[in-house]
């Protein structure tokens, strides 16, 4: 009986007996990333303040007076000033991050769903069935995204829903490629072989063996995705295509502000310094989450 | 032979269609795998040889049934693999499930880390083969652990780690002991020492034979380092573009090869004993297109012995003495080669 | 070669469809009859049919796509139905000003790209390279069409350099190469390039760092070649990927257009396809739409064999 348990060459002799799965290293490396952080903190705060809007903002975002319309920033009592409409910036701008985060994380979110569930399956599966899928989702891919996302949203009407829907078209395509591009490379590594050796069956495979691997890759494209979104919906909003007023949406606010550049400029500018924060702020964030993931092994 | 061998090949074909390349001239095959039969004993190691592009991973892979075999067929304990029910008909035993066949044959891979799934923990891996059969969560754990005793890795310090906190060594320890897992007879290991240094590619070549004398396995050895193949095998087994071209037990090939091919690979070993010191030039010309191979005998485009007979019939593989069978008009009496008269006048 | 652009060619065709129909199609996607943007609400039943005939609406759907591809193929895009002009026409007009729009985005996105790049790609890991990701990052990050409002903030309104509107006097819809009208472009190009200069800056500086560790680059330095050579042996390893990239950049340049244009009211035909969406101008938006689309599959298309006629690894395949 050969019972020697012998190193194998060149080992850690001192190593615990469980040692830290991969994403417990990435949590680690990413912690270690000051600018990811500071991202994640400003986001963090950002998106706390809008979801707990009315105990945060000072006053109604809806509610405005026409004497007190424009005035300048650090007006006492209205410390980013007033809108066209007498209404306080600093209410709208924080019941803005509402509107402004949903439609731009929400069209990732279901694009992250529909794009890897066609991608891994395309992936996966190859031969005849990738081909038609990744063919289709070509011809999308054959439009600039702002072309489409305002061809679709003009198309369907003005309104969130519409403009979300748009969005979502638009970011399938990127989606899909990349999770088929990296399905189609986890496939053919050996470790899926031999789970295909061990008797193992499709659905098996992709749950045990090739989500785990591939979903990681495809997470970190999509939050680099939601910089790109939140621009494009505040564009589509900017356009008269997404929100409609009175509501607060920081694309939307732009675009009725844009008479009042003449008069007060740094009014009219705030709603897109809002945009400009969250969308460089997802940006370094997704930056560093891919730095953090980039294991070299 | 009254038993059944473990393991038969018949005239298993294998070929990968060419993609019309840049200019549409598709339609090109390449023959991989080119009507090799061959059988294995229960109990012995058969050593596969031969250059990169001969066709041996190209088999392994047909043996598991990764690859659908384009002809041939593959027999296990005298039941073929393929969907079980049609197979009743002819009278002879139930064939083979694919379910089946996954736990008479496994295999170890070259690549110790691509082999293993970075995100499961060791244990997880290795008893993942059971679990996919049914095995009870507890029971395959158990498994996992009692094998990796036997593939000499504590499993208290190991069975928690991931693939990139191992070595290499360590590493294909693992693999074997996830090819076990499912107690199969026969362990086909493609290359699977290749990628070691060499200090521990001995200790996992001592282990491996260890395991098969302790459960009883069968092995198919691939490899390009004909020193181990040596080392590990009872019959070897030379292959040439997809085809077989000397088949016998190992002191016959490694003592008094009859191919030239065989001949020339072994000249090329590398060795420390002065008495084997070859003189002998090396192979001539570049190993030739796969997919439009020569007419005939394959090597005769660097065959020092090559005449007209080797370009107009291909060799068949016929046995010469017992166990020992070569692909080469010259090792065949009446065959039409000047050389193959020698033999018939000396019988 | 032939054979691979006839290959190439023959792939773009099914795309080139696909894309039609999708253009043609968008517009049945809004829930009602795509009359009832300009038939008045009381109109009687034999106006809306007589109205339905005359638009070619009475027909199946793919007959009327199938008419409608096959008049656009020989140049006919309808009439608009909120000015009575063809539609040809009108996107004819706006398109030039697109063009000159975003090639002059691209330009100055390229060059200040390819600087910054090679810049930071040379002085890889050092503050310099810091400076210029984070300028990169903050220039994809950046709404432009928010940095358009504040350039003109900046420029028009509060240093009256530069006008904030138009492409001529008094928001004319006519431009010129003149010194008059050079300034009407300076503030929307800029405000264009913003993203093309961020995208093209991180791909030049990933490209120049690649190559200048590879190893013979090592190879020439060791040979003694000075280091202007090497600069030109690194210009012409990046120069292929580098103009795809901004070959790539004019076509979204070209299709996203429509922020830009509508702050600025630049007549292009982005400003065109707002106008068609808000006045529901079907004929003009099917047409603007398709146009754009076209024109991002051809350049598209021109990019991929320029590239691999540059490239000699595929050429002599």
């Amino acid at each position: 009986m050969s019972a020697v348990t012998i190193n194998g060459g060149g080992t850690p002799v001192d190593a615990p007996a469980r040692t830290q799965g991969y994403w417990t290293g990435v949590g680690r490396r990413l912690r270690r990333d000051k600018v990811a952080l500071a991202c994640a903190l400003v986001l963090l705060a950002i998106v706390l303040a809008a979801v707990f809007a009315p105990f945060v903002a000072p006053d109604d975002p809806t509610k405005g007076s026409i004497l007190k319309r424009l005035m300048p920033i650090g007006t006492p009592g209205h410390l980013l000033g007033t809108d066209e409409l007498g209404r306080d910036m600093l209410s709208r701008l924080i019941f803005g991050g509402r509107l402004s985060l949903t439609m731009g994380i929400s069209p990732v979110f279901f694009a992250l769903m529909l794009g890897s569930l066609l991608g891994i399956v395309a992936g996966f599966v190859g031969g005849r069935a990738n081909t038609a899928i990744m063919r289709t989702v070509d011809v999308f891919f054959a439009f600039p995204s702002v072309l489409l996302a305002v061809a679709i949203s003009g198309a369907l009407g003005a309104g969130i829903a519409n403009a979300m829907l748009a969005l979502t078209i638009v970011f399938v395509p990127p989606l899909a490629r990349v999770a088929e591009s990296v399905t189609t490379q986890v496939r053919s590594l050996d470790y899926v072989e031999a789970a295909r050796a061990s008797g193992a069956g499709g659905w098996t495979i992709i749950r045990v063996h090739i989500l785990g691997n591939v979903l990681g890759p495809i997470f970190v494209y999509a939050t680099s995705l939601v910089s790109v979104s939140m621009i494009l919906a505040a564009g589509l909003s900017f356009l008269g295509l997404g929100t409609k007023p009175p509501d607060p949406e920081w694309g939307l606010m732009l675009n009725t502000l844009r008479t009042a550049i003449y008069t007060q400029p740094w009014v009219a500018a705030l709603p897109g310094v809002m945009i400009f924060f969250v969308s460089i702020s997802f940006n370094l964030l997704s930056d560093g989450l891919r730095s953090a993931m980039d294991v070299q092994r | 032979m009254s038993a059944v061998s473990l393991l038969q090949v018949r005239e298993l074909v294998k070929r990968f269609p060419l993609k019309g390349g840049m200019f549409k001239r598709g339609g090109g095959v390449v023959h991989a795998v080119d009507g090799v039969s061959f059988v294995v004993e229960a109990g012995e190691t058969l050593g596969i040889v031969g250059e990169s592009g001969c066709g041996k991973s190209t088999t392994a892979r047909l043996l598991m049934h990764l690859i659908a075999p384009d002809d041939g067929r593959v027999l296990v304990e005298g039941r073929e693999v393929g969907p079980s029910r049609a197979r009743n008909e002819g009278g002879s035993p139930g064939g083979l499930t694919l379910n089946e066949l996954r736990r008479t044959m496994q295999m170890v891979f070259q690549d110790s880390f691509a082999s293993l799934n970075p995100r499961l923990t060791i244990e997880t891996s290795i008893a993942f083969g059971p679990r996919v059969h049914g095995t009870p969560e507890r029971e395959a754990s158990a498994r996992a652990q009692d094998l990796l005793r036997k593939v000499g890795l504590d499993p208290a310090r190991f069975a928690g780690r991931y693939p990139h906190e191992l070595s290499g060594g360590q590493r294909q320890r693992v693999n074997i002991a996830r090819a076990l897992a499912l107690e199969p007879k026969i362990v086909i290991l493609d290359e699977a020492v290749s990628a070691l240094d060499k200090s521990v590619e001995a200790q996992v070549l001592n282990l491996l034979l260890d395991l098969k004398a302790d459960f009883g396995l069968t092995y198919i050895f691939i490899s390009h380092d004909l020193n181990v193949v040596q080392y590990v095998s009872d019959r070897v087994m030379v292959m040439y573009l997809g085809k077989i071209v000397e088949i016998g037990p190992v002191g016959r090939i490694y003592a008094d090869a009859a191919h030239p091919y065989t001949r020339a690979l072994l000249s090329a070993m590398p060795t420390m004993d002065p008495a084997h010191r070859t003189e002998a030039p090396p192979l001539a010309g570049d190993p030739p297109n796969p997919i439009d191979p020569p007419s005939g005998c394959r090597f005769r485009t660097r065959c020092p012995f090559a005449e007209e007979v080797c370009a107009a019939r291909e060799p068949l593989l016929t046995a010469t003495e017992d166990g020992h069978r070569v692909a080469c008009h010259m090792a065949h009496a009446g065959s039409g080669h000047s050389k193959a008269a020698a033999l018939a006048a000396a019988a | 070669m032939i054979a691979y652009l006839l290959k190439r060619l023959g792939l773009v065709i099914p795309i080139a469809l696909a894309v039609s129909a999708v253009c043609f199609s968008l517009v049945y996607l809004a829930p009602g009859d795509p009359l009832s943007a300009i038939v008045p609400s009381d109109a009687s039943r034999e106006l809306i049919e007589q109205l339905k005939k005359e638009y070619g609406l009475d027909k199946p759907i793919p007959v009327q796509y199938a008419i409608w591809l096959g008049r656009a193929a020989q140049g006919d895009l309808g009439t608009s139905i909120a000015t009575g002009r063809p539609v040809a026409s009108e996107i004819g007009k706006a398109i030039g000003n697109t063009l000159v729009l975003a090639f002059a985005a691209c330009l100055v996105g390229f060059t200040l790209g390819a600087v910054f790049g090679t810049i930071a790609g040379y002085f890889n890991g050092s503050w310099v390279d810091k400076a210029v990701s984070a300028l990169s990052v903050a220039g994809v990050s950046v709404p432009h069409y928010w940095l358009g409002m504040v350039l003109v903030i900046v420029f028009s309104v509060i240093l009256g350099w530069l006008p904030a509107m138009g492409a001529g006097e008094g928001g004319s819809g006519d431009w010129r190469w003149d010194g008059e009208h050079l300034k009407y472009i300076v503030l929307p190009a800029i405000t264009l390039s913003v993203i093309p200069t961020g995208i093209i800056t991180r791909t030049v500086r990933a490209l120049v760092a690649d190559i200048l560790s590879k190893e013979f680059v090592t190879a020439l330095v060791a040979k003694g070649l000075s280091q202007g050579a090497v600069f030109f042996h690194v210009v012409k390893n990046i120069a292929p990927t580098a103009l795809a990239v901004m070959g790539v950049q004019l076509g979204y340049l070209m299709g996203g257009s429509i922020l830009v244009e509508t702050v600025f009211s630049w007549p292009g035909t982005g400003f065109l396809l707002n106008t068609a969406i808000f006045q529901r101008d079907i004929p003009l938006l099917q047409g603007t739409i398709l146009v754009l689309a076209m024109f991002f599959v051809a350049l598209n298309l021109i990019v991929d064999i320029v590239q691999t006629g540059l490239d000699p690894r595929i050429r002599r395949a």
